[in-house]
């Protein structure tokens, strides 16, 4: 009883947050480019996901007839659930947490490898040829980030010895891993942007060539979940950056769910101010950085994580 | 390591420009200053006798790349021209200001103004009453007729600008 | 007669060589080669007198020459070898300074004047370069003149260049007009205000270079050029066919201007031609069908829509099984063939008077079967010797009456031959001749505008000049018969009259059919055959009495006088009336006696003045300017027009109305049109019924012509207001007008080039706004346009045809001793019906008036003022008596204007005075 009222309580504040946080990008990246961004609706424009939302919900919920209908009506769901269920493992303060599960981190991998499949689903079942390439490139990506993803933590594994979140949470009581695990959080974060298809490596969707790349045959809410799926999405990514290697809820004076997610959102803001700055590479750059770049270094850093561990204990750290 | 530096840089710049004030200005709320040769909204302005500047010449018209001025001239029992009727379709309107450019008596102006949005296409169409404003719009000297050679009332032949009056066709004199 | 090209010589213009005629002057042939050399005093009709100074060139000695001097392209003629160039620095800058002192004096108008975008003074200045008033003293003004109606003067314009009064006086043979004053202070105008008394001043619009000369009805509804849909079409207020450009914006008819033919109008129109086409725009034009509920004269017309009318004529027609039909003189030969074929040879009439019927048939059996061919416009003003019989030509045809007054210069132009002067050199010219004149003769019952330039005149009553005729033809050839009974005077008249057309080269032969004695017409036949006997290339040039009389006459059809052969039978039959006004062609009375035979009336027309009180069913035609149709002139030559004005709802054109009465018939002779949908088919059809019409569908492209996949766009690529015209009715820009029955569109949009000549919508070329275009349309200046399709001539003479004269010539005319025989005077305004409807018209139109010699006057004890009682056999009214000393004596002219009557002329009349009120 007591985890079903924190499943609705979770994924009340889950959609409030993301749905917030597109407001908050949008406010953000409009004073960073010296204009407001959307401050009508409500004060300060705080309602204008909600008005967004309505108006979503108020358009034709169409369906091009060239599409697979069943198809094209599941990869929109994909996402948003492969996504929510990945925090069921989240612990935002030692004892807040659904399922603290021991595989936990791999859980969190498996379930974001699922959410590949929404990509290519709707970009196949689109049946379009900006969907198509899209949807391509999508799977391209994530599965080649996802391998980094996973290598770069494994650094963090070894050094906390357990896969379970909250026991990582806990093996950073002295040090926060982002200290010696320097690389392997670079490319954790790195992956991270690309897992969420970010700008820069919003490639997938690549408005200047793709349209709106898997999505563009998407509208009204369908295409809604799938904008909701990727802020929720960034919201776990960062938690995640937070759990693994910012000390989790862990911090002085506060209360651990305050320090949880004061450090996500700064995480969060980092993803934002990387969109308003950094320009979009191209595709075939996208995949060179990461097989030649990231993978030899996130090779590296666990060779060197595990050496020094066998060296000098788990205590060297 | 240069990239990586100058990626850093550019994250610090954006970054900064959160404490920066916008220069959006915020138009409905706020007046949006034009520049005193805005392309707005067209008038036909008054001479500075106070009477129509067009003469319905037609220059307007045919300048216009959209064709969205048409009128028709006619003349007072004093040989006056002028527009009988004068209409423009401004849902065609481009503001390109050919016709401004056309206008050999200053009549047609493009004025600052450029709130004319209406939710009927057919509202945005301005006969000779909605166009016709009671000054001399930003030329506030000309007339036309003080330096054309037709007569009209009030301005016999010889009477206009630099004019010699009327020959005697009967004199003899060398 | 286009003049053998075999005086080729090479010029070299610029350091190219080109083939040019000897015969032409530098400026002439410069422009036929294409080049654009600016020019204001010369003019392709009135040649050169070197006035203006503006078509300057360099001319060298030779090759090696490089210093040359400047001459006048006008004024030079174009020799062998010689070199000139018009791009020379010097020639350029003599020209751009010629223009700025001719701007000295011009005003700041342009805005406000008429001729601004079609002025060649601007396109001169353009051309030239000039661009700024660089003189800053004060400019020359004058006071204008109030010259009438038609034309407006704005002496201020004035750059002298002489060609208004070249053109009034020396061309037109106007007096009023003249060139007054000395030095800068020269003035073209009038002694004083007044109406211009020329025929022809409308000319003058389109001869001066500037807007001195504009049009007055076009500034009632003024539009520019650019913005006018103008279409090529033919002038339906006389029988000569003169080609015209109608031009019309937002559904009014804006004005008419000249279409050069190179064989009929030239460069010249009259003015009823040119300002009668305001009737397209009288307010009460018919424009909705109507329907009479019942036939009592009081129960007046209801409007229906078409579809109703046609049902409720459907309901009268039902048990029906004839309809008699009416055809017009004034409607297209489609429209007069779709109502024959409908209604029956045997129940179809001309729908011409008995008189005009009679005539219109005599002139087409003379000019099918006689030797003498019928001449066209252009012919005649080449003529070197001239015939006139019956009336005043200026009120019948008048481009026709133009072109014998050119015609007296043509036998003198032989001496210049010898004297090494070319045509072109104006001054030179009327020089070397002193004013000599060829032979011209006129037999008439009052004076004549041509008579200032007649080598003698005959007056007389008409049977008296077909006498006159007859005995020319007499002393020409024995063969044809024998006049007696001649005085001494009139024997020595004759044997002048036969030296000179028998001594002359090209005589021709004019005859009116106005004063309606047919022995006229017979006579001026007789002369033409005899001349053809003696060997002499004789023309004969009738003047039927409405635009399309002989087309109408070629379908046949039965005369009014045999009226009495159709036993009408109010229970049997239709009457079916096309474009004619009935009042105007019978006597009241017996029209009425024969409408009583009918039910219902129908009639088709646009008129609303020809309606008849008995008329059961009004179907609104478009008038000729509207529709798109054939129609042929006087000397028998079928030309098409076109429709100026988008098919107005409604309204349609006569042969559709007539496939949809007989629609609504139950006539089995309908089947025969019922797939009619285009001219073209119609075409085919009269091809077939009638050889002599075989090849009425080549007088134009057909409606399927187009030029790269485009038709030819109605509208200059400038037009404006596209967007904004129609907003009254729809927001939504509309689709232009369909027009399925011509290559032309009514729209900008098309092809640019220049198609064949008689689809030419407007003449324009880069550069040249004004109608001095026209250079830019002909193969060479003056000559024929390109591609010229003149139309196609349906009857050509039997060169060999010994045809018999016609015999028994009336009797001298005997005076009665109480009565004065009635002959029609025809007038230039007022007698023709559709243009006496146009406003600029009814403000010419004279009183209606009994004209008599002064003798005559006394004898009947008229005093001046007093009004007279004529009554003839149906004609009882009271009119204002003139005298006139021109008159023949022993008749009493009748002035025909709207509204009066229609009996048979010439008749006897008594004339009363009528007490003094």
């Amino acid at each position: 009883m007591n985890e079903l009222v924190l499943i609705v309580l979770l994924l009340g504040s889950l959609f409030t947050i993301s749905a917030l946080l597109i407001w908050v990008e949008r406010r953000l990246l409009g004073h960073w480019q010296e204009r407001y961004g959307p401050n009508r609706v409500g004060p300060g424009g705080i309602l204008q996901s909600a008005a967004d939302a309505i108006k979503l919900l108020a358009k034709e919920d169409w369906t091009p007839p060239f599409a697979d209908k069943p198809v094209f009506v599941l990869a929109p769901a994909v996402v948003v659930s492969a996504v929510l269920l990945s925090f069921a493992v989240v612990p935002f303060t030692p004892s807040l947490i659904v399922a603290d599960l021991n595989i936990g981190l791999l859980f969190v991998f498996a379930l974001s490898s699922l959410s590949a499949y929404s990509i290519v689903l709707a970009g196949w079942a689109s049946n379009s040829k900006y969907a198509l390439i899209g949807g391509l490139r999508g799977s391209a990506q994530m599965f080649s980030y996802e391998v980094f993803m996973g290598l770069s933590v494994m650094g963090v594994v070894m050094l906390a010895g357990s896969f379970r979140l909250r026991d990582i949470v806990e093996a950073q009581q002295d040090l926060w891993f982002c200290i010696p695990q320097m690389i392997g959080a670079g490319i954790f974060f790195i992956a991270a942007l690309a897992e969420t298809h970010r700008l820069p490596f919003d490639i997938p969707e690549a408005e200047a060539e793709l349209v709106a790349g898997y999505h563009t045959e998407y509208s009204g809410m369908k295409f809604g979940m799938f904008f909701l799926g990727e802020y929720l999405g960034i919201v776990l990514m960062s938690s995640l950056t937070v759990i693994l290697f910012l000390g989790g809820w862990q911090g002085p004076w506060l209360p651990p769910l305050v320090w949880f997610w004061l450090k996500t959102f700064m995480v969060i803001m980092v993803f934002f101010l990387i969109r308003a700055t950094l320009p979009r590479p191209r595709f075939d750059q996208l995949i060179t950085f990461g097989w030649t770049v990231l993978l030899p270094a996130s090779l590296l850093n666990l060779l060197v994580t595990a050496i020094i561990i066998l060296t000098n204990g788990h205590d060297a750290l | 390591m240069n990239p990586v530096i100058s990626g850093l840089k550019a994250l610090w710049r954006i970054f900064a420009r959160l404490f920066k004030r916008p220069v959006t200005i915020e138009y409905p709320d706020q007046p949006l200053p034009v520049s005193s040769r805005w392309r707005g909204r067209i008038v036909l302005s008054r001479d500075p006798d106070g009477e129509e500047r067009c003469v319905a010449c037609y220059l307007c018209s045919v300048a216009c790349p959209v064709d969205c001025i048409a009128l028709q001239a006619t003349e007072d029992a004093h040989g006056r021209r002028y527009p009988d009727w004068f209409r423009i379709n401004f849902s065609r309107c481009i503001f390109c200001g050919y016709c401004e450019e056309a206008c050999p008596t200053y009549a047609i102006q493009l004025v600052q103004d450029f709130e004319m949005s209406e939710y009927r296409r057919t509202s945005l169409v301005y006969e000779k009453d909605d166009l016709l404003i009671s000054g001399t719009g930003k030329y506030p000297d000309y007339n036309f007729y003080r330096v054309a050679g037709v007569a009209i009332g009030g301005k016999d032949k010889g009477d206009a600008e630099r004019e010699q009056p009327p020959v005697d066709v009967r004199s003899l004199l060398p | 007669m286009t003049k053998a090209r075999n005086h080729s010589v090479t010029i070299h213009v610029d350091g190219r060589s080109f083939q040019a005629d000897a015969q032409r002057n530098l400026l002439e042939s410069c422009l036929s080669l294409g080049f654009n050399l600016p020019y204001f005093c010369w003019h392709p009709a009135m040649g050169s007198v070197g006035a203006c100074r503006q078509c300057a060139v360099k001319q060298f000695k030779d090759e090696s020459d490089t210093n040359g001097l400047i001459v006048m392209a006008c004024m030079t003629p174009s020799a062998e070898g010689t070199r000139i160039s018009i791009d020379d620095p010097e020639a350029r800058e003599f020209r751009s300074s010629v223009i700025e002192w001719l701007m000295l004096n011009h005003p700041h108008d342009c805005p406000v004047c008429d001729e601004g975008g079609e002025c060649h003074l601007q396109d001169m200045t353009v051309m030239t370069g000039h661009v700024s008033r660089r003189y800053r003293e004060s400019k020359r003004t004058y006071r204008n003149q109030y010259l009438g109606s038609f034309v407006t003067h704005e002496m201020n314009r004035c750059i002298q260049c002489y060609r208004c009064v070249r053109f009034y006086r020396d061309i037109a043979g106007g007096e009023d007009l003249n060139a007054f004053g000395s030095r800068d202070r020269l003035y073209f105008g009038r002694m004083q205000d007044g109406t211009l008394e020329n025929e022809f001043s409308g000319n003058l619009v389109e001869v001066c270079p500037t807007g001195v000369f504009t049009d007055k009805t076009l500034s009632h509804h003024y539009s520019r050029k650019w913005d006018m849909q103008s279409t090529p079409s033919i002038c339906s207020h006389c029988s000569v066919g003169c080609n015209v450009h109608l031009a019309e914006r937002a559904g009014i008819m804006r004005r008419v201007t000249n279409r050069y033919h190179s064989r009929i109008n030239g460069y010249f129109l009259c003015d009823r031609g040119r300002f009668g086409y305001e009737y397209v725009n009288h307010p009460q034009r018919l424009r909705r069908p109507a329907v009479r509920p019942s036939r009592e004269n009081s129960a007046p017309l209801i409007s229906l829509s078409p579809a109703e009318a046609l049902a409720r004529l459907r309901s009268r027609l039902s048990e029906r099984k004839r309809i008699v039909g009416v055809g017009s003189p004034r409607a297209s030969l489609e429209s007069n063939y779709a109502l024959r074929t409908l209604v029956g040879r045997e129940h179809f009439f001309s729908g011409m008077s008995i008189v005009e019927h009679r005539d219109a048939s005599l002139i087409l059996q003379i000019l099918t079967d006689g030797p003498a061919p019928s001449w066209s416009i252009q012919q005649v003003e080449q003529a070197d010797a001239a015939l006139i019989l019956g009336e005043d030509l200026v009120h019948t045809a008048p481009r026709l009456a133009l072109a014998l007054r050119q015609s007296v210069r043509e036998q003198p132009m032989e001496q210049l031959d010898g004297l090494n002067i070319h045509r072109w050199q104006d001054a030179a010219v009327r020089t070397a001749l002193q004013g000599q004149r060829g032979p011209l003769y006129i037999g008439s019952v009052a004076g004549t505008s041509l008579d200032d330039v007649a080598t003698r005149t005959f007056r007389g009553s008409p049977c008296d000049i077909a006498r006159l005729g007859c005995a020319v033809a007499h002393e020409i050839c024995h063969d044809s018969p024998r006049i007696s009974e001649l005085t001494s005077e009139e024997s020595a008249l004759i044997r002048e009259i036969a030296r000179a057309l028998a001594s002359a080269k090209r005589p021709v032969v004019a005859v009116g059919a106005g004063t309606g004695e047919a022995w006229i017409i017979k006579a001026a036949a007789n002369v033409a055959w005899a001349l053809h006997r003696r060997g002499v290339a004789a023309g004969l040039v009738f003047a039927p009495h409405e635009c399309n009389t002989l087309g109408l006459s070629l379908l046949g059809g039965n005369s009014f006088e045999q009226t009495t052969a159709i036993e009408g039978d109010r229970d049997r039959d239709a009457l079916l009336i096309l474009e004619n006004d009935l009042r105007r062609r019978l006597e009241t009375a017996t029209l009425n006696r024969w409408l009583e035979r009918f039910d219902p009336i129908i009639v088709i027309d646009h008129v609303d003045d020809a309606i008849l009180d008995q008329a059961g069913f009004v179907f609104p035609a478009s008038p000729i300017a509207c529709s798109d149709g054939s129609l042929v002139n006087h000397e028998g030559r079928v030309q098409r027009f076109f429709s100026a004005i988008a098919k107005e709802q409604d309204v349609q054109v006569s042969w559709r109305w007539i496939q949809d009465i007989g629609r609504v018939s139950s006539l089995e002779s309908f089947h025969a049109m019922a797939d009619w949908t285009s001219l073209e088919q119609i075409h085919a059809a009269m091809a077939e019924d009638f050889p002599v019409l075989r090849r009425i569908g080549e007088a134009a492209p057909p409606a399927q012509f187009r030029i790269a996949g485009q038709k030819i766009p109605r509208a200059p690529h400038r037009f404006s207001g596209r967007t904004v015209l129609p907003v009254l009715e729809t927001i939504h820009e509309p689709q232009p007008p369909h027009d399925p029955e011509s290559p032309l569109a009514f729209s900008m949009e098309g092809t640019p080039s220049q198609p064949p000549s008689p689809l030419v919508p407007f003449f324009w070329s880069s550069g040249w706004n004004s109608n001095e275009a026209l250079n830019k349309f002909q193969d060479e200046v003056g000559r024929s346009l390109h591609n010229e399709h003149l139309g196609i001539r349906l009857l050509e003479p039997q060169p060999d045809a010994r045809s018999r004269f016609f015999e028994n010539p009336p009797p001298r005319y005997e005076r009665r001793n109480n009565q004065l025989l009635l002959v029609p005077l025809p007038r230039l305004f007022g007698s023709e019906e559709l243009s006496a409807r146009a406003s600029a018209i009814q403000e010419q139109i004279p009183k209606a008036a009994v004209v008599l010699h002064p003798r005559e006057a006394d004898r009947l004890g008229l005093r001046k003022g007093q009004a007279v009682d004529v009554t003839a056999p149906g004609l009882t009214r009271r009119l204002p008596f003139e005298t006139d000393e021109t008159m023949a004596g022993g008749l009493a002219g009748l002035r025909l204007t709207p509204g009066g009557v229609s009996v048979p002329l010439p008749a006897w009349a008594t004339l009363k005075g009528a007490p003094s009120p």
